[in-house]
């Protein structure tokens, strides 16, 4: 995991070394300034055989605080530069990650995107990076200088005398047993938290998203109840987890200032009674390299919990980055779609392997180029995945579907979508003004193509309606225009490309019964020679369709025209019925 | 959302634009509720800091020791003697700090996890209270992270930084009274090297500060954009626009980069610094201090309260290494405490605007409710008045008080509607509505037809006063209802939206969030009745089943009909049908509306329908245009009008 993550690092690779390079530096000197006080204190009064102070060697006192402040110096520098280095590194390995991500998502074909829920995906690229992206920045910064630290000062501390940092031995193994005893048992119960309180998040989304239900039921108390109910329950479980947390202080003063107690115990001691180089000084270094090693310990435990923390998204983001595209390019792709001929040739489908149902079976099915084709059938009857086999959104399972005499999965995908225009049910625009978005279908669309497009969609009229005609901004989602004329800008959008077949999911729903009916007129009259295949929920939309066809349970009950279909087929019968409840009437209206 | 309502992202505040004392608020409302908690927190905090901050005395005390023995003026073993008594101060004064900052750790769970609590529920409780306005005007991603992000930062500033700002103020008081009492002169210096940590701070910590503001927008940025193309993923595939998606992602992702790279260069280059700075300290103290004893030995020259009660008569006396080399410590002790300070800084800023947003939507104006008129059981007596019953007799009355001469008139519920020349507009100057007259009778089946947009939601708006007319009168069995509790008018309500929001919990809950109280039988009458019975007993735990997520594990058909059980257990005697069933196909719609069919009978129902095939057996049907009442009738009556209507239902047929 940890080598695939490091993959996106690439040209951050320098850094990240320099940060390390830096750290040491840094390091170095941090340890050095308390080892050279200590011989500045030696030249301060010096100590001589019989116990008493020598003459001040102030050459020797110039020369360590000259080295001191270079020192100071180098470590500042190192520090900065480290920061710096650190800082391009992180964000640079978090820009790249995002990027490898986004790339890759690209590259998803719609099974792979049915596999991970956008909200999901949107998290791993966003929340889950930033995570890795701090942990990094720790990493890189104290994976090398806590542990150089403390073996550092460990060293040092035992130059300076060889008996007193024997006490380290005592308060290393304590503070560190004591960190991680609590890291360990906090973090499971933690995590557990944390679950439980992302669901109390849900349930207020949740409850942010039925406001009108729970305002038009009078449920503003029970839900406030049960909302306290289970933040209380929180913050209970909350407050004993962190009561554990709450020993984390105590025991590191308790070791750094142990430590200090028996430093200065044993240290004067030895000093007093001992014949030693040892003096305040001594003291004073040791005091400070004692302090060091904690923290470089606290410091590692830090990282620990942080890694822990983000080991969960480092894993999201791996799924993501390890996630193969199942649909790729053939070698010698064809690249021209001859016409708008379709095919299915005893087509089935399933979305896994490992699905025991087949979602289609056995379809058999011939459409002429320049068709009308009308599909209906109830919801899960795979309507949607029917169509979605045509431009190759899916690939079949068994048989063969042709689009212009060639099978799907030979040609050049590109070819295949630009001139397979499909209009999905659940569509979307994209923030930008209506050109932006419609030229989406056609990237050097002419202001008159886009005008034409949108007339032959029925959408011109209330978009010359706008103040800002073409270039009125549409909003993140498409909140702005309703749900009509947003299937209509969807519609205008696939004609733009002059499509050899364009196929209309359900596209006209929120259309009324009038402009939808003008639109099928405008395809039959603008674009005769284009295949027309459109799924609806309305008899009306597919009435005056060259064939209908029935789905049912994944198969084709039946295919014919209007005439037919209502004399023979009992489904066909069934939905026309339930929406011209009474047979009949609409011979009166219409005579 | 509603029609005529654009969602818009006005919940963030700008940088700058915060509201004035949010700090104060925020520690007021610490300070007053949680004053024990506090207290506690305080004194703990003050032991701590100080027994973690006079190290210097003690070290001072031992070196002075040494020195004495030195001198000759202790023998060894009473220079021993001295430090024991030492050693054994420390070990008290430091057991109490270990105590008290073990408390302080316990205390401050409490307080944080009671303070998070307590905000949370304060702004459930009120974002309850908030007309639906609000959840129309603002984005619900944006009032959902007030709950995760700005509590989260709360969470930081009262478990963290607060305390850590107190025991650094607290440390930093007592070093400097420390180091005055020992020496004025080598103070001096410290104060020197704080000036110059505060400048950079300053400067370097403004650079970082301004860069994570922008960090902080470039982050939203990109998320937008993340979450925009990830949502139109398919329409991307479907129109090859991979490439140019992978090219603007570039953009905004470079973008974030850079000032992340920035923001972070400048917060990582704080620490070095004023680490260094020091060390620099520490380098000068100590040849300055070294340099004075060096040269001046006996002499008196250093200033210090130490001087006043060591019998030196007086604030000067002369500087020794004792004094030197516990300064030393004390130095750096204090630049890492400001060093702790410019930690917090930034984690304080973002508390700062994270309370500024609950604050505003605490200060948002709840949902206002003038009514008085009460909806009560009522039972009849032997004289035919309407009477108050304190029993449930399954009969409901509204109970109107009239205030001039206190008595109270009963007038029983039957689901009387009319609207009465309503004029009504989400913002104003733009209405939506114009000059609607409606005259619904108990038992009739309303319908609303017309384009999307053409204001039929939003005469249910009305009904239940999720919005307020501007101008004419809506009366429910007779009363004004702005006169009736919204609570009272709303129970009297019953509705279906499109959109079905269940909620996570069983079958069994969410068809008894119609009516609390409802008990088993109610239940699976209401489900009989809206046809759902036959499914949910199928589903693998029945009525106990578990819904997640709006109930993602049924159908859309399924949940449409939980929906229709929940409001039929409410029992209410005027329905709202809010294309309740467009989102389904015709062949499934047959099954809701055998639900719905037998919901609807003998009670006033507002029915707003896509299809005309749904609303063809309504009573009256208005169709609406523009916000204006174009036609009303019934069905034959509109068919044989020939306008508007007759045009909708024949569109579909005039092509044959």
């Amino acid at each position: 995991m940890v080598k695939k993550l490091l993959k996106s690092l690439r040209e951050y690779k320098k850094e990240t070394i320099l940060t390390l390079l830096c750290m040491v530096v840094e390091a170095g000197m941090e340890v050095l300034i308390p080892f050279i006080i200590n011989a500045f204190g030696g030249c301060v009064q010096p100590k001589l055989s019989d116990g008493t102070y020598g003459e001040p060697n102030v050459g020797g006192m110039v020369l360590y605080g000259a080295i001191m402040v270079v020192a100071a110096m180098v470590s500042l520098l190192a520090g900065m530069l480290g920061g710096v280095f650190c800082a391009r590194a992180s964000a640079g390995f978090a820009k790249n990650l995002r990027k490898d991500m986004f790339v890759n998502i690209q590259k998803f074909s719609f099974s792979n995107i049915d596999k991970f829920s956008s909200s999901s995906l949107v998290t791993r690229l966003t929340t889950d990076i930033t995570n890795v992206q701090m942990a990094f920045m720790m990493l890189i910064r104290t994976a090398v200088r806590s542990p150089l630290m403390l073996i550092f000062s460990i060293v040092m501390s035992f130059m300076i005398d060889t008996t007193l940092p024997v006490i380290f031995f005592v308060t290393v193994p304590v503070l560190a047993f004591g960190v991680f005893f609590i890291a360990y048992k906090a973090i499971p119960i933690f995590r557990r938290l944390f679950k439980r309180y992302d669901a109390l998040n849900g349930s207020v989304q949740e409850n942010i998203n039925g406001m009108r239900v729970v305002k038009a039921y009078v449920r503003e108390d029970y839900e406030s109840e049960k909302f306290s109910r289970v933040s209380n329950e929180l913050c209970v479980d909350f407050t004993k987890a962190e009561k554990i947390f709450a020993f984390n202080a105590p025991l590191m003063q308790f070791c750094l200032q142990g430590a200090l107690i028996l430093l200065v115990g044993i240290g004067s001691h030895i000093i007093l009674f001992g014949n030693t180089a040892l003096d305040a000084f001594s003291l004073q270094s040791l005091t400070t390299y004692s302090f060091q090693i904690l923290m470089s310990l606290m410091m590692f435990s830090m990282i620990f919990v942080m890694l822990t923390m983000s080991v969960e998204s480092a894993k999201r983001i791996v799924e993501v980055l390890d996630e193969k595209s199942d649909m790729v390019n053939p070698e010698n792709p064809v690249t021209e779609v001859k016409n708008g001929d379709v095919c299915f040739d005893n087509v089935s489908f399933k979305y896994s392997l490992s699905a025991e149902e087949f979602t289609l079976k056995n379809v058999n099915l011939n459409i002429k180029s320049g068709e009308t084709v009308g599909i209906i059938g109830g919801t899960g009857s795979s309507k949607t995945t029917l169509v979605n086999l045509i431009s190759r959104l899916y690939d079949v399972t068994n048989g063969k579907l042709l689009v212009g005499d060639v099978d799907v999965r030979d040609y050049d995908m590109e070819v295949l979508r630009k001139n397979v225009a499909v209009v999905l049910q659940k569509n979307t625009l994209f923030s930008g003004t209506i050109k932006d978005n419609l030229r989406w279908g056609k990237e050097d669309a002419t202001d008159e193509e886009i005008v034409n497009a949108c007339k032959m969609a029925q959408a011109d009229e209330f978009i010359a309606q706008f103040p800002e005609g073409y270039d009125t901004v549409i909003t993140r989602g498409g909140t702005n225009v309703s749900g009509g004329q947003k299937q209509r800008l969807c519609i205008a959008r696939a004609l733009i490309g002059n499509p050899k077949i364009l196929i209309l999911d359900d596209s006209t729903s929120a259309v009324d019964m009038k402009t939808d009916a003008l639109l099928r007129a405008s395809f039959k009259k603008f674009i005769p020679d284009t295949t027309k295949i459109i799924i609806a929920q309305r008899i009306a939309s597919v009435m005056d369709a060259d064939k209908i066809v029935v789905m049912d349970g994944g198969m084709i009950n039946a295919v014919g025209t209007h005439d037919e279909l209502l004399s023979s087929n009992k489904i066909y019968q069934e939905v026309y019925y339930s929406q011209n409840r009474e047979n009949g009437e609409e011979v009166s209206v219409n005579g | 959302m509603a029609n005529g309502v654009m969602s818009r992202r006005g919940n963030v505040p700008l940088p700058g634009k915060m509201r004035k004392g949010v700090l104060k608020r925020l520690l007021k409302i610490l300070f007053t509720d949680y004053k024990p908690l506090v207290a506690a927190m305080a004194v703990c905090i003050v032991i701590s800091a100080i027994a973690g901050s006079i190290a210097g005395v003690f070290l001072q005390n031992v070196y002075a020791a040494f020195g004495k023995v030195v001198e000759g003026v202790y023998s060894a073993s009473d220079g021993w003697a001295e430090i024991l008594k030492i050693v054994v101060t420390m070990i008290v004064i430091y057991a109490l700090g270990w105590v008290s900052s073990g408390t302080m750790g316990i205390v401050s769970a409490i307080l944080t996890q009671r303070f998070l609590r307590d905000m949370r529920n304060r702004i459930f409780d009120k974002m309850q209270r908030l007309p639906i306005r609000y959840f129309d005007t603002y984005a619900h991603g944006d009032i959902m992270s007030i709950y995760t992000n700005d509590i989260d930062a709360l969470r930081q500033l009262v478990s963290q930084s607060l305390p850590q700002l107190c025991s650094t103020v607290i440390t930093l008081t007592t070093l400097t009274v420390v180091m005055v009492y020992y020496s004025v002169i080598l103070w001096a210096i410290v104060v020197i090297g704080v000036i110059a940590i505060l400048l950079v701070t300053k400067k370097v910590g403004g650079k970082s500060a301004k860069y994570f503001m922008a960090q902080q927008q470039a982050v939203g940025k990109t998320e937008g954009y993340i979450e925009e193309m990830i949502n139109g993923q398919k329409v991307v595939k479907v129109f090859c626009h991979e490439e140019k998606a992978v090219a603007e992602f570039d953009e905004v992702n470079d973008k974030l980069y850079d000032v992340s790279n920035k923001a972070n260069s400048f917060s990582n280059m704080l620490m070095p610094i004023i680490h260094n700075i020091g060390n620099i300290m520490y380098v000068v103290i100590a040849f300055i201090g070294c340099g004075i004893y060096i040269a001046t030995r006996e002499m008196s020259i250093n200033i210090g309260f130490y001087g006043i009660f060591n019998g030196y008569g007086g604030m000067v006396f002369p500087l020794s290494i004792s004094i030197v080399v516990a300064f030393l410590g004390m130095a750096r002790q204090f630049a890492n405490q400001l060093g702790q300070i410019s930690n917090q800084i930034n984690s304080v800023i973002m508390a700062m605007a994270g309370a500024d947003r609950i604050f505003g939507l605490l200060d948002e104006k709840p949902e206002t409710d003038d009514g008085y008129v009460t909806l009560v059981n009522a039972e009849v007596d032997e004289n035919g008045n309407i009477k108050e019953s304190d029993k449930r007799t399954g009969r409901w009355a509204w109970k109107h008080p009239h205030l001039a001469d206190g008595s109270v008139t009963y007038t029983e519920l039957k689901g009387e509607i009319v609207l009465d020349h309503v004029d009504f507009g989400y913002v104003e100057n733009k209405i939506v509505l114009h000059d609607v007259s409606i005259k619904a009778e108990p038992g009739q089946k309303i319908a609303f037809v017309g384009a999307t947009g053409a204001g039929k939601t939003t005469i249910t708006n009305l009904i239940n006063r999720f919005y307020d007319i501007a101008d004419g009168k809506i009366r429910y069995d007779g009363i004004n209802i702005n006169k009736i509790k919204k609570r009272d008018l709303r129970k009297s309500l019953g509705i279906v939206l499109q959109d079905t929001n269940l909620f996570t919990g069983t079958v069994m809950d969410n068809i008894r969030y119609g009516k609390l109280d409802a008990t088993d039988e109610e239940v699976y009458a209401a489900a009989k009745l809206a046809n759902a019975h036959d499914f949910i007993i199928r589903l693998p735990d029945g009525y106990d089943t578990m819904l997640t997520s709006d109930g993602a594990n049924l159908s859309q058909g399924q949940r449409q009909l939980l929906s229709i059980a929940r409001a039929a257990v409410c029992n209410a005697p005027v329905m709202i049908m809010d294309e309740a069933t467009s989102s389904i196909d015709t062949r499934t719609e047959q099954i809701v509306q055998k639900g719905t069919d037998s919901l609807m009978l003998g009670r006033t129902v507002f029915i707003i329908a896509h299809r005309l095939s749904t609303v063809r057996n309504a009573d009256v049907i208005m169709v609406l245009d523009h916000g204006k009442i174009i036609e009303s009738g019934n069905h034959e009556q509109l068919i044989a009008r020939k306008g508007k209507y007759y045009q909708l239902y024949t569109g579909a047929f005039e092509l044959e």
